[in-house]
């Protein structure tokens, strides 16, 4: 961790703690963020480890229709399109809402930004779950085929990560409300901008594989 | 706010911003090809592949801040062996069970 800890790249994301505090504080608060930040990284990667597995499932699955509706039938791309939109958007507001925090040190700014985000999600979401909607009155049920089991896995899990990922923005809300905009929030401000970021990966992936791939099969 | 200051939050903008512009383009260009018919199926799954790649790459390097510099060597090294033991993982899984479903089917 030794090149972390000393690290000042200009992108890299940290935490610039107060001007007031003492240099050697500074630098200890600072190689503290930067240790939960790694820590967090380690988390995300064994999470990708579970939905690359899912991914694996998905793939030995793809053929497995036993005479159920396929892609073809159940996958609406215009649906998938403008959840991509608002995942990628989301994505962004998420970064400029980190720059907000770490920047302009503003509460209301870093707020407003996290807002939009988390309303992003929820569009995400809403469309999300009209599809899975429209997916089952269809006959598409997870438990019609192995391949409709693999892909309500795959997506449902993907789902299951943005709303927690959405519950997890509230009470940082409701944090800041308490405690203000203190290192100590702005880390796991941090850690949730990671983890939003890598949802929005893993949906290029879901995006590509399933919907994309599926479609024209 | 210094001006050491200003020009790294301008810099760090323009990352999110050159990141967003190439993420929607590399969105655009698959979608469009299958929604439209625009190429040849065999064409297509080439161009999903690759647009959503670099897209993934984009992503680490303008939203997660993820480069070759040294300050990130950790990360990357955490991140490169995690990809190894996905390719493993997912590789090993795809190998044994098409080669099973061949055997049987």
């Amino acid at each position: 961790m030794a090149q972390a800890i000393h690290g000042k790249g200009p992108s890299h994301i940290g935490i610039r703690m107060s001007n007031a505090a003492p240099e050697s504080r500074k630098e200890a608060a600072r190689s503290e963020a930067e240790e939960a930040l790694f820590g967090f990284w380690v988390f995300l990667m064994s999470d990708l480890i579970i939905f690359s597995m899912l991914f694996a499932t998905y793939a030995t699955m793809g053929h497995s229709l036993a005479g159920g509706p396929g892609p073809h039938e159940l996958f609406d791309l215009g649906s998938a399109a403008w959840e991509t939109v608002a995942l990628l958007l989301s994505s962004f507001t998420c970064g400029l809402a980190t720059l907000a925090m770490r920047y302009d040190r503003s509460t209301g700014k870093t707020l407003f930004w996290f807002g939009v985000t988390l309303l992003l999600g929820l569009t995400f979401l809403s469309l999300e779950l009209h599809d899975f909607f429209t997916m089952a009155s269809k006959g598409g049920v997870p438990s019609r085929s192995g391949w409709l089991s693999a892909s309500w896995a795959l997506i449902g899990t993907h789902g299951l990560h943005v709303t927690s990922g959405c519950i997890w923005m509230l009470i940082m809300f409701a944090q800041v409300a308490k405690f203000g905009l203190d290192p100590l929030v702005q880390t796991r401000f941090m850690r949730l901008a990671l983890f939003w970021h890598f949802l929005d990966i893993v949906w290029i992936g879901i995006f590509s594989i399933v919907y994309l791939l599926g479609v024209l099969s | 706010m210094n001006d050491d200051h200003a020009a790294e939050r301008r810099q760090e903008l323009h990352g999110y911003i050159i990141g967003l512009v190439s993420a929607i383009l590399l969105s655009a260009i698959p979608f469009a090809g299958v929604m439209l018919g625009l190429l040849s199926p065999a064409a297509l799954i080439w161009v999903i592949a690759v647009a959503g790649l670099v897209q993934v790459i984009v992503h680490f390097r303008f939203f997660l801040h993820i480069d070759l510099s040294r300050s990130h060597r950790d990360d990357l090294q955490l991140i490169l062996f995690s990809l190894l033991i996905v390719v493993l993982m997912v590789g090993g899984t795809l190998w044994v069970l098409t080669n099973q479903r061949h055997m049987m089917g």
